[in-house]
């Protein structure tokens, strides 16, 4: 293996500045996976255990809509994050994500970091720190969109 | 007081349009047109960002921004326009041959000669990427003047993306990043809003001219991600739309606080115009 | 003052001035009285002027009234200024015309007769002076302005009778004339009715020359002081003297403008009587069968909706932010855009505000009050 997994995370910008033995605790729940083009990550409804830093490649967050088929809502990028069910119960996906190209990422345990969490209050609150940064922006970037910036408006 | 009206006072094409005819015509979206115009006599020539005031007899003027300009006076100009009135409406259907009246060239230009040596990033939004295409050719033509040159362009669906067979070639020369708002199959590409390019875009921060143009609210996330990575204010240039009537600083309608968009713009940095925009309703 | 150049002539003298200026083929406007209100006009001789009337005004209101005198220019300033000469309220830009499949664009010819301003106050020669920087000022000329405006003929009157809303003197506009002018007039009541007569040119020597008079004595010149003098000191209102660029351009956010938002009805009369507001729009006009099409300039106003509308709605949807446009483009980003600031302190626009408000009224609300930003008021 060419890098240690906590190396690998260190690069990535989601765990910036954190520190090395938080990020060596967090690499313990982690692995590092590959995704062929076209592949299915996760299916609306599964369970949601997992969350991922892709690392390469694009994944598009959707949702298969009928009759008009699979739209996508977001496409998500290296150095994205993906998927945040695993927060909180249900514990369940609401969308499907698969790989518009060949995708590599870095897979994380959520029930193996939740228990980290629950156990360390610190590292807990850094890590849910980081989700809700990476939360308002999608949500920022989301609502951006409601506004249909390009849209017809009202013309005369 | 003046005692004569000089010529360069009050230039050919300033005040009176030239007529100019329809040679070219070809449909971009559902909604948007791009015309090559041939002057009758004699036109102008055009620097990247400035607009033309185009006449539809008997109909009206609208100012439109110029998506090719032309470089001597008696070049063709290259106009991109999306039929949301009835002016650019009647711009849009106009056949072959027909005969369109513009006045021009006005407004300032994009500072391409500034950002020589430096990397360019150009972020467009929707019709924003018709005034920037001419930064896009140029940066193309004068590929050795530049470093890492990045084009980073959101529309509304796939269906509404402007010059889809040029993006392509600019891609074997430039970096070319392309998102939707929404999009069906079999679209392939990126999902999601413009400015959110801005952060993965190849440049050094440094050394970049950021060229920015799309709606407001768009020009405003795009600024706040450019500053996240570090651009100063003053080199993003941001191109301001307003209504116009006169094109030439005359009728009052394009101000913006204390400038005169069709005068002192359309182009101005954040620098210049950051505090401003955020005022409402100014 | 040139006293030595001053003379002195009879009110009867004004009829033989006017005759002059005709002769040497002016168009000849000044103030005449229609529709109970003292307008500028056409005149084919002094016995049209407003011969012992006087305006009365209040925010909000005008009255004609009687003088005990004779006074030819004994009132303020009426609803016109000699901007609807200067830039008149409709022009034709240019005309197209459909021919042998192509179209013949032609500019209108400039308007060239020449004007012959009589009565214009120093208000209103600093307002001629602030849209003459508008015009034929910047990089283009405006053709049809620059050709009115060329040679026009201008017989100054130094303000004996400021209104209850005049605040010249407070905007270092008058009530004494200053800007360029080719004769001046200070109209004296006491004792004798004359006017003294100063020459700000060779052809205003030249007119003058024809006219019966007499050499001014010093104590006719002490008399004419006295009366723009007098002007000053009974000039009651005043704009506050405080930076008014920088006041303005640190008050967008002042809760004042919700203030005269619910007072302003948008009306756009303000724009339309002041004197240095030059926003215009275009019309276009065509035949039935659009063979013959011409474009028009006319008057517009930032009181519009439509005026600052772009594709999908009006940039300044509410009143507030347009009273805020029409005020702080007055009083301060004019400065920005033309270098001089675009109020002349006629009273105009407090006059005829069919709700009165008073612009100096809201200046000096915008000083005093410590600006608050909405956030904190709401």
């Amino acid at each position: 293996m060419p890098q240690q997994l906590d190396e690998v995370l260190a690069q990535i910008p989601f765990f910036d500045g954190m520190a090395e033995d938080e990020i060596a605790l967090i690499a313990g729940c982690g692995r590092n996976v590959h995704f062929d083009e076209g592949a299915t990550i996760f299916r609306q409804g599964d369970a949601a255990d997992d969350f991922y830093v892709i690392r390469h490649g694009t994944v598009a967050v959707g949702n298969f809509v009928p009759p008009r088929g699979e739209l996508v809502i977001e496409t998500l990028e290296a150095g994205d994050l993906l998927g945040w069910s695993w927060l909180f119960p249900p514990y369940r996906t609401h969308f499907d994500a698969r790989a518009l190209s060949p995708v590599r990422a870095t897979q994380f345990d959520g029930k193996c970091l939740r228990d980290k969490c629950a156990a360390d209050p610190a590292l807990g609150f850094d890590l849910m720190s980081r989700f809700a940064q990476v939360l308002i922006e999608r949500l920022q970037w989301t609502r951006l969109r409601l506004f249909d910036l390009y849209g017809n408006g009202h013309s005369v | 007081m003046a005692t004569a009206t000089p010529s360069e006072l009050h230039p050919v094409g300033a005040f009176v349009p030239l007529p100019f005819r329809v040679a070219e015509r070809r449909q971009d979206t559902g909604d948007t047109w791009t015309l090559t115009l041939e002057p009758e006599e004699s036109g102008f020539a055009v620097e990247p960002g400035q607009f033309a005031m185009v006449h539809v007899f008997g109909v009206g003027e609208v100012p439109i921004s110029v998506s090719g300009p032309p470089e001597r006076p008696g070049d063709p100009i290259v106009l991109t326009v999306r039929a949301v009135g009835a002016v650019s409406g009647a711009i849009c259907a106009s056949e072959l041959g027909a005969l369109l009246g513009l006045r021009g060239p006005c407004g300032n230009s994009w500072p391409i000669a500034e950002a020589t040596a430096g990397d360019v990033v150009v972020v467009a939004g929707g019709i924003g990427l018709a005034p920037l295409r001419p930064v896009v050719l140029h940066t193309l033509a004068q590929r050795d003047s530049y470093g890492a040159v990045s084009v980073l362009y959101g529309a509304r669906t796939p269906a509404d993306l402007l010059y889809t067979d040029q993006l392509e070639e600019w891609r074997s020369t430039i970096a070319v990043d392309v998102t939707v708002d929404a999009a069906e199959p079999p679209w392939k590409g990126k999902v999601g809003v413009v400015p959110k390019l801005v952060a993965t875009a190849e440049f050094r921060p440094e050394a970049v001219t950021a060229f920015v143009c799309g709606p407001e609210v768009m020009m405003h996330f795009t600024v706040q991600a450019l500053r996240e990575r570090g651009v100063p204010d003053e080199r993003i240039m941001l191109s301001l739309e307003r209504d116009m009537r006169c094109g030439i600083g005359l009728c009052g309608h394009c101000q913006l606080g204390p400038t005169l968009v069709c005068r002192d713009g359309p182009v101005y940095s954040q620098a210049d115009v950051g505090a401003l925009l955020g005022v409402r309703e100014l | 003052m040139e006293s030595e150049r001053s003379v002195v002539i009879a009110p009867e003298a004004l009829d033989d001035l006017i005759g002059a200026l005709r002769r040497r083929g002016f168009r000849v406007l000044g103030p005449t009285v229609r529709d109970g209100a003292i307008v500028y006009d056409e005149l084919d001789s002094a016995s049209e002027l407003p011969i012992g009337v006087t305006d009365r005004q209040e925010p909000g209101s005008y009255r004609l009234e009687e003088r005990d005198d004779e006074a030819r220019f004994g009132y303020a300033v009426g609803p016109h200024s000699w901007k609807r000469f200067l830039f008149p309220p409709r022009i034709t830009l240019w005309r197209a015309k459909a021919e042998n499949g192509g179209r013949k664009i032609e500019e209108e010819p400039p308007n060239e007769t020449q004007l012959a301003f009589i009565g214009v106050r120093s208000c209103e020669l600093s307002a001629i002076a602030i849209q003459d920087r508008v015009f034929i000022g910047g990089k283009f000329v405006d053709r049809d302005y620059a050709a009115r405006r060329d040679g026009a003929f201008l017989l100054a009157v130094n303000c004996g009778e400021p209104g209850a809303n005049c605040f010249c003197a407070s905007m270092d506009a008058g009530p004494r004339v200053r800007d360029p002018y080719d004769l001046a007039l200070t109209e004296m009541l006491d004792g004798e009715h004359r006017f003294l007569v100063e020459v700000g040119s060779e052809r205003g020597a030249d007119v003058l020359a024809e006219l019966p008079s007499v050499p001014a004595s010093q104590s006719d010149v002490a008399s004419a002081l006295a009366v723009t003098n007098d002007a000053a000191a009974r000039m009651t209102k005043a704009m506050p003297q405080v930076d008014l660029h920088a006041l303005l351009a640190g008050s967008l956010e002042h809760p004042r403008w919700d203030d005269v938002a619910s007072r302003c009805l948008s009306c756009t009369n303000c724009t339309l009587v002041c004197p240095t507001c030059f926003c215009s729009s275009v019309e276009d006009t065509s035949d039935l069968a659009g063979v013959e099409t011409a474009r028009e300039r006319v008057w517009d106003s930032c009181f519009s909706l439509d005026y600052s509308y772009i594709h999908g709605g009006s940039i300044r949807a509410s009143s507030r932010s347009r009273y805020r446009q029409w005020l702080t483009h007055k009083l301060g980003t004019w400065v920005d855009q033309f270098g001089t600031a675009g109020c002349v302190g006629c009273g105009r626009c407090i006059t005829w505000c069919p709700v009165g408000i008073d612009i100096t009224e809201e200046v000096a609300a915008l000083s005093k009050q410590e600006e608050k930003s909405h956030a904190a008021t709401a």
